[in-house]
């Protein structure tokens, strides 16, 4: 089956998250993380954090809501029983702490088929209240079958 | 660290239920990761691990070499391959591959029994004493 590609280039609109402490720890504990940065806020702000910090790929939690808009988005018709996550690229900016607001847009960077199978590539970018990039995620999906 | 040296391993085995606790933290509810009869069912061995739970793993191990501190991560790409298991030990590696001033790039995998689960990724750490972008102003 030939991929359609017109979904290329396609935006969505802004997703806002906002980070708790209580959730970072969650996802601290769920990971094996055990730097005391991501539980106290007394050992966050001796390591010089503004607040209690996201571990790195805590990326995934507040991209989440603009990714499954690109995922479920029937214009980019991706086939769930044959989705594979292919690969992922995060590269980080200011670090996000507990009480910000990330503001996550995505965007069908490519869709293009290979060896008879789709492949879908979103880009996500992540901002804090301030205006600053917090992180831009690259997100390659493959559908097995095309 | 310099090119050529191997970073401090990283071993952690998953247990029955973490993909169940990890699908709370992220959001991601998918049923091969938290159903073991709909995962066989799609013919996987069993449930399998959320390739970005593998991912953090990555993470923290690039992290630990770098000294602990989570700023000094800029950039992490992976490639997922095979799938993670629950109840099976993942071991991550890693080779320094570059060291340019500030910046190191680390050559990373992990695997399960011998088989690679995340291979190709990269890794870019600033070295320690590089300014921390979550310091407080002024700081």
């Amino acid at each position: 089956m030939p991929v359609d590609t017109s979904a290329k280039g396609k935006t969505f609109p802004s997703h806002e998250y906002e980070v708790g402490k209580e959730k970072i720890r969650e996802y601290a504990e769920a990971v094996g993380e055990d730097n005391p940065v991501y539980f106290e806020r007394e050992a966050a702000h001796a390591a010089g954090f503004r607040d209690v910090p996201a571990p790195p790929v805590f990326a995934v939690v507040y991209s989440r809501g603009a990714l499954v808009q690109a995922l479920f988005d029937p214009e980019v018709g991706i086939d769930f029983s044959m989705l594979v996550h292919g690969g992922q690229e995060f590269v980080w900016g200011e670090t996000v702490c507990v009480g910000d607001t990330i503001t996550t847009t995505i965007e069908v960077k490519d869709i293009y088929e290979k060896g008879g199978m789709g492949f879908y590539v979103f880009e996500s970018v992540s901002s804090n209240q301030e205006g600053q990039e917090v992180v831009r995620g690259t997100w390659s999906n493959i559908v097995r079958g095309g | 660290m310099d090119q050529g040296e191997s970073i401090p391993e990283l071993k952690v085995t998953p247990d029955r239920y973490l993909p169940h606790r990890y699908a709370g933290a992220s959001g991601d509810f998918n049923p091969i990761h938290i159903d073991k009869e709909f995962a066989t069912d799609v013919g996987l061995p069993s449930n399998i691990l959320h390739g970005l739970y593998s991912m953090a793993q990555v993470a923290r191990a690039n992290v630990a070499a770098a000294g602990g501190d989570p700023r000094s991560l800029r950039r992490l790409s992976v490639q997922f391959r095979g799938m993670g298991l629950p109840e099976q030990e993942i071991l991550v590696t890693g080779t320094v591959a570059e060291v340019d001033g500030d910046r190191v790039v680390v050559d990373t995998r992990a695997e399960q029994g011998g088989k690679p689960i995340i291979k190709n990724a990269q890794a870019e750490l600033s070295s320690p004493g590089a300014p921390a972008s979550g310091a407080p102003d002024g700081a």
